[in-house]
């Protein structure tokens, strides 16, 4: 606390100067917000029948899982004691957001994605149990549940069933992000967060990063495997990124204007906070980097004709900058809400250190872990179409 | 086996599988969650029982005006009349149920009634503070002030 002392402006309460949410908390809704983006991207597909993009279905759904993975543990590593997060599930407190959301969690982990992965690639799960010889068989088996009845009449029972949980699990991942903005929008006691938008906002702004992460991750690993990637795709994906961010960047507006119209007793306050301390977080890299930019990008390819490799570049570049600009509204939102006083006399600062509990080192070991899992997930379970193999056509 | 279950078979071993999972989860429960748990509130109900048969430390303020009747006096009307005696003086039940024996430490008061009167500016307007490093450079705040009746007089 001493180390913070210095950096703070004006009055604030001694419990206000030390911030109790880190950077950690920050990648918590990031995370989850890439997990909701990523299904309702693969939803898409299932539901709508959007072609276009079959060919992110696969990985928009094996990404969704390998972040839903990683989503909770910066809140145990912020907390400390994860061994007693099991206690959550086991004398749930009802009255508690954050305890119910352990449930919203365990339902989107395994009814929804899980069991959609599972319906999913069964096919191949079954092909390769049969190819396979020593362990793999003997874990292939394990997957398929030691049952290979993969007749089309058996898909079809597969691919009504993963309908179903694909339309319930729209709703969950709703659910599942829309409670992330719901625990800031809740909080009455500060006026940063407390805004009943701010649920919404939470939820487009998911949709908006997941469609980008999964775009990225398209490319990224096309170029990767050597292969060349359907611009086709990309393009559908890149207009569906347009039209949430257009959505998603009108929201905040509208909050915002909302904001200075009411000008609540806070007002002054947030307004100087946006202008000295969040400047550069929330209006340079949020703001411009991250949402005006890539807007005016995206835009560009619906309105212009150009050409396939230009609008690669484009793509990639939209891409990373909607992703840093999210990530830049997470952290606004959640350092922002502790930067300033209660009695809206006064400032303190957020000092991250480098290798602590909740320190830089960790978030960042944390925010590559998905994608070592995804590299695991990948490899199991390859979401692109494989070679032909022996026993493909082979129906039961 | 009939064709039309012959092609969700899977599907029951799954849903087995989840089966399986929620009577874990269940046993996992019953094992686990204490048995008193939930009885008053959400909190274990044996809890109580063990906190109350924790030892006692405190003898609480009527304790000490049974025989220190000369300090009750002494507080009546002062701005300390209603802090607790064990509040200065720390837990003295051992000292009450010995009927006086052994005596305990006299407070350091220059570390204890900064606690409350160094200057701040949380505290409230009007509440006594002083700065103490140069309100009283150095000695004891009792060498000037009575703790029992702290007035200067």
């Amino acid at each position: 606390m001493g180390s913070v002392l210095p950096a703070v402006q004006g009055f604030m309460y001694p419990n206000e100067v030390e911030l109790q949410w880190s950077v950690l908390i920050v990648l918590y809704p990031y995370i989850t917000g890439l997990v909701a983006g990523a299904f309702i991207l693969a939803s898409l597909e299932r539901v709508f029948n959007v072609e276009a993009v079959k060919p992110t279905y696969r990985l928009a759904l094996l990404t969704a899982l390998a972040f839903l993975i990683v989503a909770p543990l910066p809140l145990q590593l912020h907390l400390g004691h994860p061994e007693r997060s099991i206690e959550m599930y086991l004398t749930p407190h009802t009255t508690s957001a954050m305890a119910m959301f352990g449930f919203v969690y365990l339902w989107y982990l395994m009814v929804v994605l899980v069991l959609e992965i599972w319906l999913d690639f069964r096919k191949d799960i079954v092909l390769t149990w049969r190819a396979s010889r020593g362990p793999k068989r003997w874990l292939y088996g394990a997957m398929a549940l030691w049952y290979d009845n993969i007749s089309p009449e058996a898909l079809a029972v597969d691919d009504r069933v993963g309908k179903a949980i694909t339309v319930i699990g729209i709703p969950s991942a709703f659910l599942l992000h829309g409670y992330v903005g719901f625990i800031f929008g809740s909080v009455k006691a500060n006026p940063w967060w407390s805004s009943p938008l701010m649920p919404v906002v939470f939820i487009f702004s998911a949709v908006v990063s997941g469609i980008a992460a999964v775009m990225l991750l398209y490319m990224l690993t096309a170029w990767w495997r050597e292969r060349k990637f359907d611009i086709a795709c990309v393009d559908t994906m890149a207009r569906f990124l347009f039209f949430a961010f257009v959505i998603d960047f009108s929201l905040e507006m509208l909050d915002l204007v909302h904001r200075i119209y009411e000008a609540d007793e806070s007002f002054r306050a947030l307004d100087f906070m946006v202008h000295t301390k969040l400047y550069v977080s929330q209006i340079i890299i949020q703001i411009y980097v991250g949402t005006v930019v890539p807007l005016a990008l995206l835009g560009l390819v619906q309105l212009v004709r150009l050409s396939p490799r230009v609008r690669s570049w484009i793509y990639w570049i939209a891409g990373s900058l909607t992703l840093i600009g999210i990530f830049a509204m997470r952290w606004n939102v959640v350092i922002g809400g502790q930067l300033f006083s209660k009695s809206f006399l006064g400032y303190t600062a957020y000092k991250m250190e480098w290798a602590t509990r909740e320190g830089l080192l960790p978030a960042i070991l944390l925010m590559l872990l998905p994608f070592g899992i995804l590299y695991v997930l990948v490899k199991l379970l390859p979401p692109w179409p494989a070679k032909p193999r022996k026993g493909d056509a082979t129906v039961m | 086996m009939s064709d039309l279950f012959k092609n969700k078979v899977h599907l029951v071993r799954m849903a087995g599988l989840f089966l399986v999972g929620i009577v874990a989860f269940v046993i996992l429960r019953w094992w686990m969650v204490p048995k008193s748990f939930g009885e008053y509130g959400h909190y274990r109900g044996a809890a109580l029982g063990e906190i109350a048969s924790l030892p006692m430390h405190y003898a609480g303020r009527a304790a000490c005006e049974e025989c220190h009747t000369d300090i009750v006096a002494q507080r009546k009307g002062s701005p300390h009349e209603q802090i607790g005696c064990e509040t200065c003086h720390g837990p003295l039940l051992a000292h009450a149920e010995a009927g006086g024996e052994p005596k305990p430490a006299l407070p350091d008061s220059r570390q204890l009634c900064p606690r409350c009167h160094s200057a701040s500016p949380y505290r409230p307007k009007g509440f006594p503070q002083v700065v103490v490093a140069d309100h009283a450079p150095e000695g004891q705040c009792t060498a000037c002030h009575n703790p029992h009746a702290p007035k200067i007089s």
